[in-house]
């Protein structure tokens, strides 16, 4: 299942390879070409040559991981990993959790100091980063060093699954779910315009990957492919929830680095309704995606974001709904049919 | 002993919190069943396996228990929505629980969860210094509240869902190891004694209900009424910010605990069979009554002579407890040397002070 490899593989920002792997595979065939550019973006195109708008779809391949900085040398912590955050990561996610490093899966746990040891003050409080240690099992130093280097990036080892009523556990849906989307729409679609395709690298350390591939394509019109924050759980007020699981796909108004181009945001928005698919408006000022870079490229570019909301983002274990999913497919779908009738661009 | 390695790992994914026990218990019985003469369970549900010492006459009693209880959590509430309120069976920290996975044993099947907290988005500053407690956390199942409500109730047990990891050096990580790993002590014992001739008596128990307060200790030793009662349970491996006197190291051997809870000789007699055999261990010191079952085993009835001993571990009740398998060999290997060389005088002397 497309999904279940993009989510387990390993594609911490700057060392997207395993996805991008998936990715060129999946698109053989599909497309009439694919390129790699100096950062790694993966950017493929169908009907390069045709006329019409140049439309860039856009999901980005990396995701949080953690990065190994020191094998520690002491007398109680010989050969545990110090490490930092690659992306945002809340720190209160990271106690007892399983990770992998690398591309051989070294296993690893972080732990701490167990509850018992800890004093009613320690307790109290979150454990910052700094207390952490991926502990995978080696005697001292030495023997670390025989398997892990500074500068090695880990992953939570979180297995994908169906659970519940239709919806897909896994980490990394931010943003894995675009990119199974990019990689549908492209395997699927026939559109009369240029389609652009771009799998971009470093979203979650500032939208780096996109900025440069979108300068290369060069888009008429440009959409972000996203799963987005979902915070409809308890003890959240409704104008805090941002996303609400099962609601349909969530059109960006306005985040940390865009404020929707409002006649796209009403084509986008009428296009659903003509099509009957439910949408929602992502209802959260933070945040951003792919996009905030993308139309400040070049002298402006006008799209949006379509995301998937996801429960629990950026953490181990992370929620989605397969219908929001579906329903972001058809409406990326819907979108491009209405461009390719003339719809928003003529 | 690699069977053994595979009901290990058996015994760490399976689910038994205190007081519900019964489906590790089935897997222990399975275990230990090859290696004993008799097994009962007594009314609490702890299991007690004998297997008959050489000689007729008294021969010394041992009892060896394990308690195969986990730290656990119950459901207390389905909120709107079909979120789970959850409330304590054992102590986690609640701030090793954010984003962790979970199974709910409803009358109809598991469920696999994520357990949620206030998104940090949403948290200001300041309450982001301090840990959620327990009260805010919840869990998720990803259904409907309709469908929640039809198949979870108030009451029912959730556990930790982790699957073993194989570390480095035999180590391995996992949910349970606290105590578990101390059953699979009891089982390489059993497999050595299997292979020697020995005139103990020995009662191998997988104790009940450990971690809310050594309930099962106390019934299954006035039941059994050993010689020698001990204790088989995890203490804690040696990690920054642990004191020096509290942390183990890993792969160090086992540790045997000392101190006014635990019986002077039979302490002395498992330091002097490690030394014997050569068999690496470690001292570990209490001032209190130890937070095991031999706490229990010292008072109940007219009183036991009791010991503790078992392998450090790493992050204890967490999803993540780490060890060392070869740790869990030396314990073995003591228990069984400690054992071979008990006779009645031995036990004759444990009351002359």
């Amino acid at each position: 299942m497309l999904l279940k490899r993009l989510s387990e593989a390993l594609g911490p920002s700057g060392f997207e390879d395993e996805v991008r792997d998936i990715v060129r595979t999946e698109l053989a065939g599909h497309v009439d070409g694919v390129e790699t550019d100096v950062l790694g973006n993966v950017i493929a195109v169908k009907n390069g040559a045709s006329e019409g708008p140049r439309v860039m779809l856009d999901a980005h391949m990396d995701e949080v991981g953690l990065m190994v900085v020191d094998i520690a040398d002491g007398s109680t912590d010989g050969g545990l990993l110090k490490f930092r955050a690659l992306g945002g990561i809340d720190p209160r996610v990271l106690v007892s959790k399983p990770v992998f490093i690398g591309k051989d899966r070294i296993p690893g746990v972080i732990g701490a100091k167990p509850i018992h040891l800890q004093s009613a003050e320690e307790r109290s409080k979150p454990i910052p980063m700094d207390k952490l240690y991926i502990d995978i099992g080696a005697k001292d130093a030495e023997d670390a060093r025989r398997v892990v280097k500074p500068g090695d990036v880990a992953m939570f080892a979180t297995r994908f699954a169906e659970i519940g009523n239709g919806i897909i556990k896994g980490k990394s849906f931010d943003d894995r779910l675009g990119c199974a989307l990019l990689v549908e729409t492209l395997q699927s679609s026939s559109t009369p315009f240029p389609l652009y395709g771009a799998f971009t690298v470093q979203e979650e350390i500032g939208l780096r990957g996109a900025r440069t591939a979108a300068h290369r394509i060069q888009p008429d019109i440009a959409i972000a492919l996203e799963g987005t924050v979902c915070s409809d759980v308890p003890d959240v007020p409704s104008h805090g929830q941002a996303t609400v699981m099962g609601k349909g796909p969530a059109l960006t108004v306005q985040d940390a680095q865009t404020i929707a181009d409002r006649r796209f945001l009403e084509f986008m928005l009428e296009t659903a309704k003509k099509y009957d698919i439910p949408v929602q408006l992502r209802r959260v000022k933070g945040g951003s995606n792919d996009f905030g870079a993308i139309h400040r490229t070049r002298a402006g570019v006008i799209g949006g974001g379509i995301s998937v909301p996801v429960r629990y983002i950026h953490a181990p274990s992370q929620l989605a709904a397969l219908s929001d999913y579906e329903h972001a497919k058809r409406l990326v779908s819907a979108i491009l049919q209405e461009i390719a009738q003339g719809g928003f661009w003529s | 002993m690699d069977k053994h390695r595979d009901t290990l790992a058996r015994l760490l994914t399976a689910h038994g919190g205190p007081g519900d026990e019964s489906s590790v218990r089935r897997l222990i019985q399975e275990a230990f069943a090859p290696y004993i003469d008799d097994m009962t369970v007594d009314t609490l549900g702890n299991l007690i396996a004998f297997k008959r010492g050489e000689g007729d006459g008294r021969r010394p009693r041992v009892l060896l228990s394990a308690h195969m209880d986990e730290i656990a959590l119950m459901v207390a509430k389905i909120e709107e929505g079909g979120f789970l309120r959850i409330e304590q069976t054992g102590g986690f920290d609640p701030r090793t629980l954010v984003g962790a996975e979970v199974l709910v044993h409803t009358a109809t099947g598991s469920l696999i969860g994520i357990v949620g907290a206030k998104p940090p988005h949403l948290t200001p500053p300041e309450e982001r210094k301090k840990a959620a407690p327990l009260a805010d956390l919840f869990v998720d199942l990803g259904r409907s509240e309709d469908d929640v409500r039809q198949r979870v109730r108030i009451g029912d047990r959730i556990t930790l869902s982790r699957e073993v990891y194989q570390l480095r050096n035999d180590r391995f990580a996992c949910k349970s190891l606290d105590n578990r790993t101390s059953v699979a002590i009891i089982l390489e014992t059993l497999e050595w004694l299997s292979k020697y001739r020995h005139t103990a008596d020995i009662y191998a128990v997988a104790s009940v209900q450990e971690e809310v307060g050594l309930r099962g200790a106390y019934t299954v030793v006035h039941g059994v009424e050993p010689d020698i009662a001990i204790a088989i349970d995890v203490t804690f491996g040696s990690f920054p910010g642990i004191a020096a006197d509290e942390g183990f190291r890993l792969d160090g051997g086992p540790a045997i605990s000392y101190g006014p809870n635990l019986h002077r000789k039979v302490f002395q007699g498992l330091v002097d069979t490690a030394e014997a055999h050569g068999i690496p261990y470690q001292i570990e010191l209490s001032q209190s009554p130890v937070g095991a079952d031999a706490a229990a085993f010292q008072i109940v009835s007219g009183g036991f002579a009791s010991a503790l001993v078992g392998i450090p571990i790493r992050y204890m009740h967490t999803s993540v407890e780490t060890g060392s398998y070869r740790d869990i060999e030396k314990c073995a290997r003591l228990l069984a040397h400690y054992i071979l060389q008990l006779d009645m005088n031995k036990v004759e002397d444990l009351s002359c002070y």
